[in-house]
């Protein structure tokens, strides 16, 4: 199939063509850091020593004036061992290097602070951080946080470049007539709806899919007009409160996602609470602005697998030419629920554990409800496989997908791909402070729709960003593969052989990407 | 349909500052004086609410930061800083943690159950409770109607001994009398704590709450002096087994008696009963390592209530001090099933249940209802700094406590609790509490799944014997 038509984004480039970087920096003044360098004002006397030894650029000259130091580019007091330290070359002893107070504050146990810095690093980047931040697990202590690879001994496959190793994913596995589509990457963006998000960073995480030729999902709040620039990379969202679903915004795209649950709050609907109801939002769902929406549950029109089947027959109707996919929650039948939905027609199923999400739901579905991803992978993989129907269908995986390390984890799992959310607003400069739905919104602007929150991102800036940290994923999945001798990402699907798990395993192990070679 | 039960919540501020987490320090040595100072343009307005609070001699900022690091970022001279609290860490103890206790504070203030953004941010499980998934379902029936104003969903519990089946006389009337029951509404029952500054403050909005919430405050009997109605319907007293006099005028207004376990427990149980039929009582018994046997030996002569009693961590007693009181449970409730018993008693626990997600857990593994204890003291601000055991003064003066008050702050948590205990019951499609009882099949245990999915994939010996790349 031809790549579809999009408007050309400034300079001339192809979706999947390959991305080179570009430097994108913090929106703030001060970048958060893990160290802090301080230098005592009263004892410098600006004369550029800094500057010269460091090769980081953490000290930088304005004119005759040394400039106030870039924390974050710092390695912190493990430089001391190098003769370019700048502290034991300031002629003054003006200079302090300590861990940042600030540090200790950042993050949570799913994503501890240097997943978040390291994060942040690679948007601005587009590669991984020199200096000792971890950015391949949290410190949740379970689940992907317990998983390392196991790389085999290193003369193996020496040979293979990056440029010999496919992250193609393909989603249509039926053989049912309908188009296929492949993406470039085995990840695309989960479903936020417009609303929950503002329109600037759904078009950056757009644009990003774009580039990297995968695509995005629209969640539960319509189709804007905005993106249908792009509309052939935009899954749009079919959910039980059926907001902003159209005939049109169905025909529009080369894939419908049905939603029955979403893993933060299984079994429980969606809410946006009236504050974030502005004018346009009220437009986007036909609603009256500033009153709460709620998004029930479950589907009433849906109360069997043969019911289920019927709303597939009739997407698939109103448009000839998408796939569709299904998103569910993980109960403990949760491989039940995927065998039937294979049955009902869909393309990809969709497992959305319970510990990822985005908008606002109560802490005790969060924390409680459904079964973490890393458990409803390989137990859905294997029943799939014993019915038989394993090839047919398409396993993506969501819900808890935070680093590079999560996607390979979760395709040796046994999913075929993932969707990934949250990494991406932390690319924004998202840092977890748990207050997206309260107010006027998210007050960093990128959960908002408050148009004067909206207006501190800009849709350049979000989309090289993400864009950077797509690059920095593919660069990571690449290298895992090629340390694991593999060509393709479908040869990790389903192989818990290239993983150890530390609760069975006391051998020392270590899958830092970048030790070794 | 019995009419819905409802909690009514009303905001109560609270009377002390709750240390933040993190808290912000700033100094204004080097300060700039820009225009557009982050202080001024704080979206949250905290720098212009904050103010010093005389009694606990604090800072009232962290009351009203809500982490968004923007002064933190936008400061030119980087002179607004976010630090660790060193107080938050002292709040409570390993069980009772801060986060805990300070989402039981805010509970208590709104009564709203706590939402947030961004997923979830805590450890993958842990020990305890923190082991249990409960489950959802993708499909249910047709006549349940979503989570908000939704079909009714019962949390209502009996309490008492049930005939397993009925027998009529020729007249088709019933043969024999039925058991006394008492039905609350909710299937949480309060306690007095067994610690805690200004213990007679506690104990009113403790009995006050239980009466507004139709539930039932368990109270022992020595500290139920005159100012108590003699009639209230709506308390229990508690007897050590020697100690209960037959006589005690209050056994004749209230509808339960607790009675501490006791070898000659029965007995007096009986005389308790002829004297005063229409009494349920509930015998007390210890968490420990015979807890199985004498549950199911009580429960085999009779008994109408059992409180399983674990301690404050939710740990069984002596030789069972290094199981968990779900697991206690689980046993329990196991062999009272295998004895055909299970439906004849009412099967309470206690001790460590701190959040409402206990109180639904706790009942999937077994129990019929829960009673709280140390909840009621956060919900009235304490800080589990023990120090009144000690002898010291309380940070947050309960014996200033308006009684009135702290009565709604108990309503207010428990508004709470039974929303959230809605919330879980809702996503599994069930309709009653009673239904949730023993339903383990609907929950899932981090034991089990780590048994079932991953030992198979990675308990067995690795080829290539953990070399690791480079060495």
């Amino acid at each position: 199939m031809a790549l579809p038509e999009i408007k050309p984004v400034n300079d001339q480039w192809q979706p999947g063509d390959p991305y080179t970087p570009v430097r994108t920096p913090c929106r703030f003044k001060n970048p958060l850091s893990k160290y802090r360098v301080w230098r005592n004002e009263a004892k410098c006397i600006q004369c550029g020593k800094c500057v010269e030894v460091c090769p980081y650029g953490v000290h930088a000259k304005a004119g005759k004036y040394v400039r106030k130091p870039k924390s974050y580019l710092c390695l912190g007091p493990a430089c001391e061992k190098n003769a370019f330290y700048c502290v034991a070359n300031c002629p003054a002893q003006a200079l302090t290097v300590r861990l940042n107070p600030v540090y200790p504050t950042l993050g949570d146990y799913r994503w501890s602070g240097d997943l978040l810095l390291s994060t942040w690093w690679q948007a601005e980047f587009g590669t991984l951080p020199y200096s000792d931040l971890e950015y391949r697990t949290g410190a949740s202590g379970g689940g992907f946080d317990k998983l390392r690879f196991l790389f085999p001994p290193r003369h193996k496959d020496l040979k293979l470049t990056h440029d010999d190793i496919s992250l193609e994913l393909e989603l249509n596995r039926r053989g049912d007539g309908r188009p296929q589509i492949k993406l470039s990457v085995p990840w695309y963006s989960a479903g936020m709806s417009f609303g929950s998000i503002s329109i600037n960073a759904m078009l950056s995480r757009l644009r990003s899919a774009v580039r990297f030729n995968t695509m995005m999902s629209t969640g539960e709040g319509g189709f804007p007009d905005e993106l249908i620039p792009y509309q052939d990379f935009v899954i749009t969202q079919v959910a039980t409160g059926l907001f902003g679903v159209r005939e049109d915004t169905i025909q529009r795209v080369r894939m419908v996602e049905f939603k029955y649950a979403q893993g933060a709050k299984p079994g429980l609907g969606g809410h946006l609470l009236g504050d974030k109801v502005t004018p346009a939002v009220a437009r986007m769902r036909e609603s009256v602005p500033g009153s709460a929406l709620f998004s029930p549950f479950p589907f009433h029109s849906v109360y069997s697998v043969e019911d289920h089947k019927k709303h597939l027959d009739w997407i698939k109707e109103i448009n000839p030419r998408a796939l569709v996919s299904v998103k569910v929650s993980t109960p403990t039948d949760v491989d039940m629920v995927a065998v039937g939905s294979y049955y009902a027609g869909a393309h990809v199923v969709q497992l959305d554990g319970s510990y990822g999400g985005t908008g606002a739901a109560p802490d005790i579905a969060k924390k409680n409800i459904a079964m973490p991803i890393e458990f409803a992978i390989p137990k859905v993989h294997q029943f799939l496989k014993q019915e038989g129907i394993r090839e047919h269908v398409t396993l993506i995986a969501s819900g808890g997908i935070r680093t590079a390390f999560d996607i390979a984890k979760a395709i040796a799992l046994g999913a075929d791909g993932v969707q990934v959310g949250t990494g991406e607003m932390v690319a924004l400069e998202c840092l977890r402070c748990y207050q997206c739905e309260s107010g006027r919104g998210c007050v960093r602007g990128i959960a908002t729709t408050d148009p004067e929150l909206v207006e501190m991102m800009t849709v350049e800036w979000g989309e090289k960003r993400v864009s950077n940290l797509y690059h920095s994923w593919a660069w990571q999945l690449k290298e895992i593969l090629r340390r694991l001798g593999m060509r393709s990402i479908r040869e990790l699907v389903g192989r818990t052989d290239t993983l150890v798990h530390l609760d069975y395993y006391n051998l020392p192990v270590d899958d830092d990407l970048r030790r070794g070679a | 349909m019995p009419a819905k039960y409802h909690i009514h919540v009303h905001p109560i501020s609270r009377r002390f500052p709750a240390p933040g987490k993190s808290t912000i320090l700033d100094w204004g040595e080097g300060c700039l004086r820009c225009t557009h100072c982050v202080k001024e343009t704080c979206p949250y307005l905290a720098f212009r609410q904050r103010d010093f609070d005389q009694t606990s001699l604090t800072d009232t900022i962290d009351n009203f930061c809500k982490n968004c690091y923007r002064c933190v970022q936008g400061c030119p001279r980087e002179l607004v800083v976010k630090a660790a609290n060193p107080q938050y860490r002292t709040l409570g103890d390993d069980y009772w943690k801060p986060e805990i206790i300070l989402s039981t504070y805010s509970q208590a203030e709104t009564g709203k159950i706590p939402v947030s953004g961004a997923g979830y941010g805590g450890p993958f499980a842990g020990p305890g409770f923190d082991s249990i998934w409960t489950d959802m379902s993708e499909i249910v029936r047709p006549t349940r109607d979503g989570i908000h104003g939704r079909e009714y969903i019962s949390t209502a519990i009996d309490l008492g001994r049930k005939p397993l089946f009925l027998i009529f006389n020729e007249q088709k009337d019933l043969a024999f009398t039925p058991p006394p029951l008492v039905e609350i509404p909710l299937p949480v029952l309060l306690a007095e704590p067994p610690l805690g500054a200004a213990p007679d403050k506690v104990r009113q909005s403790t009995v006050q709450a239980a009466r507004q919430l139709s539930t039932l405050a368990v109270i022992p009997r020595e500290n139920l002096g005159s100012d108590f109605d003699q009639a209230d319907g709506r308390l229990v007293p508690s007897y050590v087994c020697e100690t209960l006099n037959l006589d005690d005028p209050l056994l004749a207004g209230v509808p339960l008696v607790e009675i501490g376990d006791h070898e000659s427990v029965l007995e007096k149980i009986e005389s308790l009963k002829r004297r005063y039929p229409a009494l349920i009582t509930m015998i007390k018994v210890p968490a420990d390592g015979r807890c199985e046997a004498r549950l199911a030996e009580l429960a085999g002569a009779g008994a109408e209530v059992i409180h399983l009693a674990a301690d404050q961590h939710a740990m069984g007693y002596g030789d069972a001090g290094h199981l968990h009181l779900k697991d206690l449970i689980r046993t329990c409730h196991l062999r009272l099933v295998a004895d055909n018993l299970r439906d004849t008693v009412t099967l309470l626990a206690s001790g460590g249940i701190a959040m409402a997600e206990h109180v639904a857990k706790a009942i999937i593994c077994g129990v019929d209802g829960v009673i709280v204890d140390l909840p009621i003291l956060l919900a009235l601000e304490c800080r589990l700094c023990r120090e009144c055991q000690n002898g010291g003064s309380c940070p947050v003066q309960m014996e200033k406590l308006n009684v009135r008050r702290g009565a709604q702050r108990l309503m207010n948590l428990m508004g709470a609790w039974n929303n959230q205990l809605l919330e879980v019951l809702g996503a599994m499609g069930i309709r009653e509490v009673r239904r949730l009882r023993g339903e383990v099949g609907r929950a899932m245990f981090v034991d089990d799944l780590q048994q079932e999915i991953f030992a198979p994939l990675f308990a067995q010996p690795v080829k290539d014997g953990g070399r690791r790349e480079g060495e």
